[in-house]
């Protein structure tokens, strides 16, 4: 157990790092690395979570709840920030690291990793939505509002179609969060009190009712999600998606032709001097566990497995946008990514999700209320979501 | 067997006529069995009773783990939420559809199974152990395996075989979706309705068929008229089990409905699941899951008052 080149008498202090297993085995090499470089302070071995978002954060919970001392780092996705510290199942950052990791991190994913004024995550990994079109079909300058884009496809004679994220689940929370800032509005007000005032709210569904009805809507947009919304790209049945940038890679493999065509512009947005803000902000946050024996060496060891060199590793190899602004001037990572700058800017400026310890909630109130798109109708689908939001803030009513 | 029901039947009865003046013998004999059930009902006290207990004792709580701060007593509040719920009324109909439509088909299926059973002559080893595989096959895989089958961005190869393109498990079709589920149990739990029903065959006497058949009945007329009306307790305690297990159907319709989130097979266990593992409220969770005990209860009730199922156990 003692360290190849450490000579430290003191034995080195556990560190138990829980996430998913990225493909990569980025996530593996980064606690390795770590441990290597840390002289002995610290050994971290990686314990790997289920595949999605929801099997991860109900391991974690469990164990969280019942004060598990064995949790010293976790990958947490970046909505959980609040629910997780407002529970004391994450520790907040003190101030020497939290300069270190605030330092050169994108202000987008910064935020979702900032509860009530306090940093509760090392922001690690990041995402964004871009509008991507076929250069072949749409001649010119790309749409850049939602009417904009919805009337262009809609007047197409092949292919006219937009590909989104409409099945009921947290991707249709994600959009709507997007609109909704967009139009000027917030979902929350504060961690418990609803937003959604009438104005924004109204034309932000308003949009979404237009778009689940327009021609250029899937005709199954009701049960699509990412990676059917890739396949519907990559066959040629869209003009149009509003996706994640793993489809570059994807059409890359899979259609090569098809591939050649793509063009990127910054996601939609409800006017048009908003452009390139209030995209979506995915990723993960690395946080530190409550109840952890060795917080001190858990926050240095989080740190480490985010700093530059291993947010590159994770970029270059496993895919995922940094949350350093500096990696997305990195040649290595612009080659295989050129629309590098346009998701550093949407990060920077990015929608962030409402921030309340009844996340899990809100958002299921949300997309359930607002699947299928095309039967939203703006004044009641409104007053529902605002009685159905509150009753998620109260942690009441089945959901 | 059925003598020695009897005697411990004439005993009971007996019983009660000497109340008063119980001889040392009886009291010790009693103490000796009190102490020989003991083990069991401690047992059954620690793993049935007290978890049930403590779910009814959560369901009149506000338990969120969430906010473990904000734990109070709030009687039937949770209950009111639930069945007040569009939610918990959707899930109620979306279980008892699953229960019926799949119970009734295995009903057909598993009594012509077990008749081949019966009637074999030729490998019935072979044919009773192979109509058994279903059931020995873990459930969530045999979930998976259905779910692979009919999902389209799975690389199913049933759509590929019909050359359907959309996803035939997905929330935008609710038809093919309940099909599906109602497939993957069927398939799964027939053999054991065929099992229990083929108990019920074997106590029919041939004599009755031969006697029907030199009276001139008809295959039909003796299968309706002789098997069924003898079989009519195995056939109900067949019901019986399987009507309470398919109204508390999880694993099928949490895999087939790719865990959970389509929200159109979406069943009552589902739902309590959700409440208690994602929303981590363990007061509405509890409350959904007491709910879900004595729908069972009323199932169970129906059977064994109103169609007069014999309980298991109780000998004819």
């Amino acid at each position: 157990m003692v360290a190849g080149c450490g000579g430290s008498k003191t034995a080195a202090a556990k560190l138990n790092f829980w996430s998913y297993d990225e493909p990569g085995g980025t996530f593996r090499d980064a606690a390795k690395r770590c441990t290597q470089q840390s002289n002995g302070k610290y050994q971290i071995s990686f314990n790997a979570l289920g595949n999605d978002a929801d099997t991860q954060r109900q391991a974690l919970v469990r164990r969280l709840a019942a004060k598990d001392s064995s949790i010293d780092i976790l990958s947490m996705d970046v909505v959980w920030t609040a629910e997780f510290a407002q529970a004391g199942w994450i520790k907040p950052w003190p101030a020497n690291f939290r300069a270190a990791v605030s330092k050169g991190t994108l202000n987008g994913p910064l935020q979702t990793a900032t509860y009530k004024g306090r940093l509760y995550g090392a922001p690690a990994n990041s995402n964004t939505q871009l509008l991507w079109y076929r250069k072949d079909l749409v001649p010119g300058q790309p749409p850049k509002t939602w009417d904009d884009l919805i009337d262009t496809a809609s007047k197409m004679k092949t292919a006219g179609r937009i590909e989104i994220q409409g099945a009921q689940y947290e991707g249709m929370t994600v959009w709507f969060n997007s609109v909704e800032q967009s139009a000027g509005g917030q979902i929350l007000s504060g961690p418990s009190k609803v937003g959604l005032p009438t104005a924004p709210t109204m034309n932000a569904l308003r949009i979404m009712a237009k778009f689940g009805r327009a021609k250029s809507a899937d005709p199954s947009l009701s049960s699509q999600k990412e990676d059917q919304n890739r396949l519907a790209f990559e066959s040629g049945q869209a003009a149009f998606q509003i996706n994640y940038p793993f489809i570059y890679a994807s059409a890359k493999a899979n259609n090569p032709k098809l591939y050649q065509q793509i063009g990127w512009a910054p996601y939609p947005t409800v006017n048009v001097a908003d452009s390139a803000k209030k995209a979506p902000v995915g990723g993960f946050n690395w946080g530190v566990g409550g109840y952890s024996k060795h917080p001190a060496e858990a926050f240095a060891a989080a740190a480490c497995m985010r700093d530059s060199q291993n947010q590159r590793d994770f970029a270059i190899k496993g895919g995922l946008p940094p949350t350093l602004s500096s990696l997305y001037d990195d040649p290595a990572f612009v080659k295989s990514y050129p629309f590098a700058k346009l998701v550093r800017q949407q990060l920077e400026a990015g929608a962030v999700r409402p921030q309340t310890p009844l996340y899990a909630d809100v958002s299921l109130a949300i997309y359930k209320t607002l699947s299928p798109v095309s039967a939203i109708n703006p004044p009641q689908t409104l007053g529902q979501l605002r009685s159905r939001i509150t009753d998620a803030l109260q942690s009441k009513g089945l959901l | 067997m059925e003598a020695a029901t009897a005697g411990t039947r004439a005993a009971a009865e007996a019983q009660p006529r000497k109340r008063g003046k119980i001889s040392n013998r009886t009291k010790s004999e009693r103490r000796l069995g009190w102490m020989l059930c003991a083990p069991a009902v401690i047992v059954m006290i620690a793993v049935t009773a007290y978890p049930i207990l403590y779910s009814v004792y959560l369901s009149l709580l506000r338990a969120d783990l969430r906010f473990p701060g904000d734990r109070a007593f709030i009687g039937v509040d949770n209950y009111v939420t639930v069945l007040g719920s569009s939610l918990w009324w959707a899930d109620f109909f979306h279980t008892a559809l699953i229960m019926v439509v799949s119970v009734s088909i295995e009903l057909v299926f598993g009594m012509l199974l077990a008749l081949v059973m019966h009637r074999a002559i030729f490998g019935r080893g072979l044919v009773r152990t192979a109509s058994l595989i279903p059931y020995g096959i873990v459930t969530v895989v045999a979930a998976y395996a259905w779910l692979l089958a009919f999902s389209t961005p799975s690389g199913g190869f049933v759509p590929h075989v019909l050359g359907i393109q959309h996803d035939l498990v997905d929330q935008g079709h609710p038809v093919t979706s309940f099909l599906v589920v109602i497939a993957a149990e069927v398939w799964k739990t027939t053999p054991f309705m065929a099992l229990l029903l083929l108990a019920g065959l074997a106590l029919v006497p041939d004599e009755l068929h031969e006697a029907a058949k030199v009276d001139g009945a008809s295959a039909w007329q003796r299968f309706w008229r002789i098997t069924v009306p003898l079989m009519k307790p195995a056939i109900l305690v067949a019901l019986l089990f399987r009507t309470l297990d398919a109204f508390r159907i999880f694993d099928s319709a949490f895999i087939i409905g790719q865990n959970g989130t389509n929200p159109k097979i979406e069943t009552v266990s589902i739902l309590g699941y959700n409440q208690l593992l994602n929303r981590l409220n363990l007061g509405l969770g509890s409350a959904v899951s007491v709910l879900i005990f004595l729908c069972v209860l009323v199932l169970a009730f129906f059977f064994i008052k109103v169609l007069g199922t014999e309980r298991p156990g109780d000998a004819a």
